[in-house]
């Protein structure tokens, strides 16, 4: 049996008294279409900066394809194939759009420790930067400055640059948050077109998109894995209706009606 | 969208672009030769001005090193001087103890010399950003002085090492009083430490110090070793200025401690903003503009000329937050904008409640000033003005008076500028 992509054992994390992670344990095998979904507070963009790297756990360890990155820093997990998205975007706003991908692409490569050769004399990472941007349908603005694009193209940049890292594991925190309904799709189609070998963790508060992409999710609820299941067992949890479908997932069908 | 045929040809025009694009910005350009051109030209124009020349271009130098780890990487330091000092006290030392006088080793004997210090440095406290890293670096310089001034048995603390020795450049070119050879000496050597910026700032390891300024969030996430590039930038940084260091004090044949002063770290950094950061000739404006005025200035006002720097750079910070050059970026769109609409477009000037709240901030921010203006020649108790208004509160009241008129004429002539643009963006 081959090591999963991605695997959490007994993580906590604490700050100051307020625990905000309790022995998380989670699996992540290679190709999987996992949904962490839970209220507003329970921790989940938590622990994603814990598996990258961005935080430190009290305890615990993280496991990418079968070796203990827990002590390792996030250049060095990202090196090994790790690559997330941000609630919030998080991008070289002055830099065009290509540029940005070019930097995630030499950095994966180590081009970008060079101090001599010009940056864009290497024309095949430029090609592959193109083709990453073409998958996003993202071409025709390969020269813009990304703070010039409407909020949604930056979020499928947010996508790209994390692609153009070649993960095995990618971590989407809300890869459509801040988007209009009527611009969402796009974003949502990219997410369900990911390269089926990619293990993917997406953090969504629309349950359409969540019940349409996973295969199995996790119930986050105070810091700690409340459930776990396919869509079907989760949708018919009642306990998870209890906590979370009840309110958000009440919403969130609301909102998806008027749009739909 | 468009059928796929043109879309595929659309689509290879695009990766050509894409890639012209990426590589026409390192292209070198005529109007790069211009600053060169200059300097050579005024050697031949000002042949009495060299010795201020040597110390313009040094600064030039010295201001390049800074734009390197701030205007690039976004390393805001007040202790540059410090490298600069390393550099010029290795030379004098060197030639002094060692009877190290050959000037070309000795100059990359300063440079190694301060790199090293700057990567040791560096490494300690690149680990903090913002505030904190300015006052570590204010902290580095001041310590490296202090024990300088401890040692001065070896340094010559702040009397300086006078009539330091040096052979002749390439042990045939003779230096002369007037600065001459040192002249093409020092502008050969800032040819070169440009080259090498220029080659780092293009460079893909450039263009991650450029990812580390715009968001050391997405750094770390796509994997970059940002500490180790911050501290490979310094080094480089403090090896520049240590050349600097080390020509200033082979070309004046004479250092003493004030080269690590507080002062000269702080000069450099108004020189850089002033010319524009984040830009290869941002440093040669900077400089230029700086000095050539400090020299005016003080001729035209031994006492007071700092003065006229103060309200250069208050000038500065209120409207040309880009440096000289972001001005001169400015001026070429709004041209551009008027070419490419017809020159004739009638632009109708909106007075809205903005303009005069912006225009009594900027009075109030002139009061403020010409009543520390006012004290500050109070306190002097010399000097213009106080020949003609012979009391203090007098004095005061005047000061901010006109200081209030000139703020908010400065602004209002500022807010016709913009607005011919801006106000016509926001009503369409």
């Amino acid at each position: 049996m081959t090591a999963p992509a991605l695997q959490i054992e007994g993580l906590n994390r604490s700050f100051g008294a307020l625990h905000v992670t309790r022995d998380i344990n989670l699996t992540l095998e290679r190709g999987a279409r996992r949904a962490l979904i839970g209220p507003n507070g329970a921790g989940k963009t938590t622990l994603i900066n814990l598996v990258t790297g961005a935080l430190r756990p009290s305890s615990g360890t993280v496991s990418l394809n079968g070796e203990d990155i827990t002590a390792s820093s996030q250049a060095d997990r990202a090196r090994r194939g790790l690559a997330r998205t941000f609630q919030v975007n998080q991008l070289f706003r002055g830099l065009t759009v290509l540029e940005n991908i070019c930097m995630a692409i030499g950095e994966r490569d180590g081009h970008n420790n060079n101090l001599w050769r010009s940056a864009g004399s290497r024309r095949e990472v430029i090609d592959e930067a193109l083709d990453h941007l073409e998958s996003l349908r993202l071409v025709g603005d390969a020269l813009k400055l990304v703070r010039n694009l409407p909020y949604g193209r930056q979020r499928l940049v947010e996508i790209a640059i994390a692609l153009a890292q070649r993960p095995r594991v990618l971590l989407l925190d809300e890869p459509a948050a801040g988007v209009p309904s009527s611009e969402s799709h796009l974003i949502l189609d990219v997410v369900a077109g990911l390269d089926p070998d990619i293990a993917v963790l997406i953090i969504e508060h629309d349950m359409d998109v969540v019940f349409r992409f996973a295969k199995e999710i996790t119930v986050l609820v105070q810091g700690a894995v409340f459930t776990q299941g396919t869509p079907e067992e989760i949708m018919a949890n009642e306990d998870v209706r209890a906590v979370y479908l009840g309110q958000e997932g009440h919403q969130a069908a609301e909102r998806g009606g008027q749009h739909g | 969208m468009s059928d796929t045929k043109s879309h595929d040809v659309a689509e290879l025009d695009m990766r050509e672009r894409a890639a012209d694009f990426l590589v026409s910005r390192h292209t070198f350009r005529w109007t790069e030769a211009l600053p060169w051109l200059i300097a050579i030209a005024c050697f031949f124009l000002f042949p009495n001005r060299m010795t201020f020349g040597n110390q313009l271009l040094i600064m030039v130098m010295f201001a390049l090193s800074l734009d390197l780890i701030m205007g690039y990487a976004g390393i805001v330091t007040l202790g540059h001087a410090a490298f600069f000092g390393v550099g010029a006290y290795t030379v004098a030392l060197a030639s002094l103890q060692l009877g190290w006088t050959e000037p070309v080793s000795g100059l990359v004997a300063g440079g190694v010399m301060a790199g090293i210090f700057g990567a040791v440095v560096g490494w300690f406290i690149l680990r903090y950003r913002g505030l904190t890293l300015l006052m570590l670096t204010i902290a580095f310089g001041a310590m490296l002085q202090e024990s300088g001034n401890l040692r001065s048995d070896i340094t010559g603390g702040y009397d300086g090492l006078p009539g330091l020795m040096f052979d002749p450049l390439f042990g045939y070119f003779q230096y002369d009083l007037y600065g001459h050879t040192n002249y093409w000496y020092v502008l050969g050597v800032l040819a070169i430490m440009f080259y090498i910026v220029r080659r780092i700032v293009y460079s893909p390891f450039g263009q991650t110090l450029t990812g580390i300024r715009e968001n050391v969030r997405r750094m770390h996430a796509i994997g970059s070793p940002v500490h180790r590039r911050l501290v490979t930038v310094y080094a480089i940084s403090a090896a520049i200025a240590g050349v600097a260091g080390a020509l200033f004090t082979q070309t004046n044949a004479y250092v003493t401690l004030t080269v690590f002063d507080f002062d000269n770290s702080a000069k450099v950094l108004v020189m850089l903003i002033l010319g524009g950061t984040g830009r290869l000739y941002g440093p040669f404006l900077g400089a230029a503009v700086y000095m050539i005025l400090e020299d005016y200035f003080s001729k035209l006002s031994p006492t007071f000329w700092q003065l006229g720097i103060g309200l250069l750079l208050v000038l500065a910070v209120l409207f040309a937050r880009r440096g000289v050059l972001g001005i001169a970026e400015d001026a070429g769109g709004w041209f551009a904008a008027i070419k490419s609409r017809g020159a004739s477009a009638p632009r109708r000037l909106v007075w809205k409640r903005e303009y005069w709240n912006a225009l009594g901030a900027s009075a109030l921010d002139g009061a403020i000033i010409g009543f520390i203006a006012g004290f500050a020649v109070n306190l002097n108790q010399a000097g213009f003005m106080t020949t003609y208004v012979t009391s203090m509160p007098a004095r005061a009241i005047l000061f901010t008076l006109a200081g209030a008129a000139v703020g908010a004429g400065i602004n209002a002539v500022y807010l016709l500028i913009t607005s011919r643009t801006s106000v016509e963006e926001q009503t369409s």
